[in-house]
């Protein structure tokens, strides 16, 4: 989505089996490694980066991603996906931008039901 | 006091082990096995099974009267977000993490961790001081303060030899605090000499080590 916006993408994980999921197409820089290790995020271009996201399915792993990104490479636009309501309070609170996949879910399916409903 | 520990490895294991005798302690860890082994050998009050950067876990371990936590476990995003939920939600005064990789330990710092200890660093700074001369030697960081204690032994080309302290260009927010000449400390005036082999000891603030190091042991022919 973010490269077809014409935004130029450097994706990290530390599992090269996950790197099928890309589309064929993808140009952007793919880089084998931990998002928590602050060697492997300057590989993956972490100081000349815009934006930073931390997407794994671990909220520990998330949130001290987005804070290296944020205080070690002074990255300003920092996205963290945070499942645990309460850890997404704790982490909303410290400053870090973040979404909650759970409440979204919860909120789309109430939506879905109270529309059954009417 | 009331001491929480996060994980029951080896290191939360022994350090529980070693407060018992004269704190409350109770150490949360996730594995079963592992609590059922600390359950045996420490008893039963002294470890509960959960996941221990879960609120809920948390507030059942009896976080509120928490004193002091400890994050012990070989991960550290475990660690931090253990720490920092204590901090934030639960308003535990004081928190201590282990680091596993030694990076992070500036930016725990950063993010209001109270004390950090990095097996890594502290071997590495073993290593350095047996060495003859690598520089700087990180000998103790100030809680808090961003400051930091730090040795260097004077090289015999560094520019400073033969000089008086009242010649030396410090940077801001160093302060020469000890000069040891063969074996002697002394506290340094305006006119102590500075002598090749000098062991020195001052008090920097972390953003200065750098130029610090450079002033106190570069010579003139150094490039930069």
């Amino acid at each position: 989505m973010l490269e077809a916006d014409g935004h130029e993408i450097a994706i990290m994980d530390v599992d090269k089996f996950a790197f099928d999921h890309l589309p064929p197409d993808f140009k952007g820089l793919k880089v084998l490694g931990d998002g928590t290790d602050q060697d492997t995020l300057r590989r993956a271009g972490a100081e000349r980066a815009d934006a930073f996201i931390a997407a794994t399915r671990g909220d520990n792993r998330n949130a001290l991603a987005s804070q290296i990104a944020q205080h070690v490479f002074q990255i300003r636009r920092v996205g963290s996906v945070i499942f645990d309501p309460i850890r997404e309070e704790v982490y909303h609170g410290l400053g870090l931008r973040t979404v909650n996949p759970t409440k979204l879910e919860a909120k789309l399916l109430r939506e879905l039901i109270e529309q059954e409903e009417a | 006091m009331f001491i929480i520990v996060a994980g029951a490895g080896k290191v939360g294991y022994h350090l529980a082990r070693a407060l018992i005798a004269d704190h409350e302690v109770l150490v949360i860890e996730l594995d079963p096995a592992r609590v059922d082994f600390v359950a045996t050998e420490l008893g039963t009050d002294v470890v509960m099974q959960g996941d221990a950067c879960d609120a809920a876990t948390m507030e059942r371990a009896g976080m509120e009267r928490a004193d002091l936590v400890v994050a012990t476990t070989g991960d550290d995003d475990d660690n931090l977000t253990f720490c920092q939920i204590s901090k934030a939600r639960f308003d535990v005064p004081r928190t201590v993490a282990r680091i596993n990789n030694p990076q992070n330990e500036s930016l725990f710092r950063q993010l209001g961790i109270d004390s950090t200890v990095s097996a890594t660093n502290l071997i590495l700074g073993h290593i350095e001081q047996e060495l003859p001369w690598r520089g700087l030697i990180p000998l103790m960081t100030l809680t808090g303060l961003n400051l930091e204690i730090v040795e260097v032994r004077v090289p015999n080309e560094a520019r400073i030899v033969g000089r008086q302290v009242k010649q030396l260009l410090l940077p801001q927010g160093a302060l020469l605090c000890l000069v040891i000449s063969e074996g002697t400390p002394r506290l340094p005036t305006p006119d102590t000499t500075i002598h090749p082999d000098d062991i020195l000891v001052a008090v920097t603030n972390i953003e200065a080590e750098e130029s610090l190091r450079r002033a106190l042991t570069e010579s003139d022919a150094a490039p930069g």
